[in-house]
């Protein structure tokens, strides 16, 4: 089965996503068994708000990407403010300061279609709350090179344009609300 | 992103611009260069990798371009205004003392950075007798480096980075605008030296108190991060001091036992 052989998470959202998170998050299992990473639009300032708030809601590891660390099991790796982040083969993570994506640094879009070169059909990618069109682009590559890809419903999340253009672009392979966001990850094994 | 080249076609691109052109980009961050080379084949209209590599091969003018635009050069004064603030508050102190202090800036890009640092040395008192050697692999970045004019919209912003930071004095006074540039003063323009130079293959030119190179070995895999942190080490005096961007570590090198982190700060000193 499809499952077995995931290696990584990639989690993308914007404008209404943390309601999400703060409802998917808490109820992943402790020992997840594969890295996760999540890109979020947010304001450029180097604030530890976010990985401080979202820590205290999981049970497992959250840190906010150092360059060239390491992408690892059961944590949960927080792309910094106005940096895109990309994966290398020997899956450590690099930064990158470059242009703006879909209006965005970090873009969604650089995450996915960079995580999806390296793990290709081992990536699940999932798309929140967004009021932007960043994800769409990704997902396509994600679905080219194999991997899975997962919309929020746009009628659960709090804005559904985001996960929206990626439904109306046939480039989100799943739709799912929180419930079965929770399920399908849980259901993630080595 | 449409086209894109493979793993394979990069290679051959990379061995091409060392042998032909002596650029080593071979040893840069895979993930991110490849990026790069994917968009300047779109953003040139190439209609395949071929007549790309042929270009680049055969055109010097071109190649010029492809550095440009292979390298990033986003910058901005002040940027992230608690690292100017830890300088001031941290290391300045340190400084006073010294009868000359050298700072290098490793890839300053169109010097941004240079200027914040010459207004805090200024601030501090100790402009007069700094010197600031400004380095960047692109001739190009330097040259506007170099005149000190930088867009008018942009000093909004600068502003507020310079208050953050810890600026005692009216920002404005330190440039003149005209139209829609600025232009900053030339005394602090006076106490600052502009150089190419190529992290990868070009060596230590000197012995500095202070080395900042932010948000430019990021673009380089762990190997070359490694050799180039022992070019900084080669050139810190003892009990100097080395700055590095918001996200980037020493962690992973070899210099790290000679070294000390300020508190939280990226910024570590040379003990040993
Ligand atoms: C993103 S800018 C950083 C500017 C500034 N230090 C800052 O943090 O705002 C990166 C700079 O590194 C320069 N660079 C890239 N490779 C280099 C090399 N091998 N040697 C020297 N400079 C290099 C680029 O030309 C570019 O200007």
């Amino acid at each position: 089965m499809e499952k077995d052989k995931v290696e990584l998470v990639a989690i993308g959202g914007s404008a209404g996503s943390l309601e999400a998170l703060l409802e998917i998050l808490p109820a992943l299992k402790p020992d997840f068994p594969v890295p996760l990473v999540l890109v979020l639009h947010r304001k450029s300032t180097t604030d530890t708000i976010l990985t401080n708030l979202l820590q205290s809601r999981s049970s497992f590891r959250v840190r906010e990407i150092e360059e060239k660390e390491p992408l690892r099991p059961g944590t949960l790796h927080i792309v910094p403010p106005d940096y895109h982040v990309l994966i290398e083969e020997d899956r450590t993570f690099s930064l990158d300061d470059s242009e703006k994506v879909n209006y965005s640094r970090p873009s969604i879009d650089v995450v996915f279609q960079s995580a999806a070169k390296v793990y290709q059909s081992g990536l699940v990618c999932v798309l929140l709350s967004g009021a932007n069109a960043d994800g769409t682009e990704g997902f396509r590559q994600v679905q080219e090179l194999g991997g899975t890809t997962i919309a929020q419903s746009p009628e659960s999340a709090e804005v559904g344009y985001m996960p929206g253009q990626a439904i109306a672009a046939n480039t989100a392979g799943k739709i799912m609300n929180n419930k079965e966001i929770i399920a399908y990850l849980n259901a993630i094994t080595r | 992103m449409e086209r894109s080249i493979s793993n394979e076609e990069l290679e051959l691109l990379l061995n091409d611009v060392l042998e032909v052109h002596g650029y080593d980009f071979t040893d840069y961050s895979r993930a991110s260069i490849h990026r790069r080379v994917n968009r300047l084949l779109m953003l040139d209209s190439f209609p395949s990798f071929a007549e790309l590599r042929f270009r680049v091969r055969n055109d010097a003018a071109y190649l010029k371009r492809f550095v440009e635009e292979i390298t990033v050069n986003v910058t901005e004064m002040f940027r992230d205004p608690d690292a100017y603030r830890a300088i001031k508050e941290l290391v300045f102190p340190q400084l006073f003392s010294k009868p000359f202090i050298r700072v290098w800036h490793a890839g300053c890009s169109t010097g941004e950075e240079v200027y914040s640092m010459a207004i805090l040395l200024h601030e501090a008192g100790l402009l007069h007798k700094s010197l600031i050697y400004a380095t960047d692999i692109n001739p190009e970045v330097l040259e506007r480096a170099r005149a000190g004019i930088f867009p008018l919209s942009q000093m909004k912003q600068y502003s507020e980075n310079y208050i953050a930071a810890g600026g005692t004095e009216d920002f404005s006074s330190y440039y003149t605008a005209r139209y829609d540039k600025v232009i900053f003063n030339e005394n602090l323009r006076k106490r600052m030296v502009f150089a190419t130079h190529n992290l990868v293959s070009d060596s230590s030119f000197n012995e500095f108190q202070l080395i900042l190179c932010r948000n430019v070995m990021i673009y380089f895999d762990k190997n070359l991060q490694n050799n180039v942190l022992h070019l900084f080490d080669a050139s810190l005096e003892k009990l100097g001091y080395l700055a590095l961007g918001a996200k980037e570590t020493i962690k992973f090198s070899g210099i790290i036992p000679k070294y000390k982190q300020l508190e939280k700060h990226k910024i570590w000193r040379k003990i040993k």
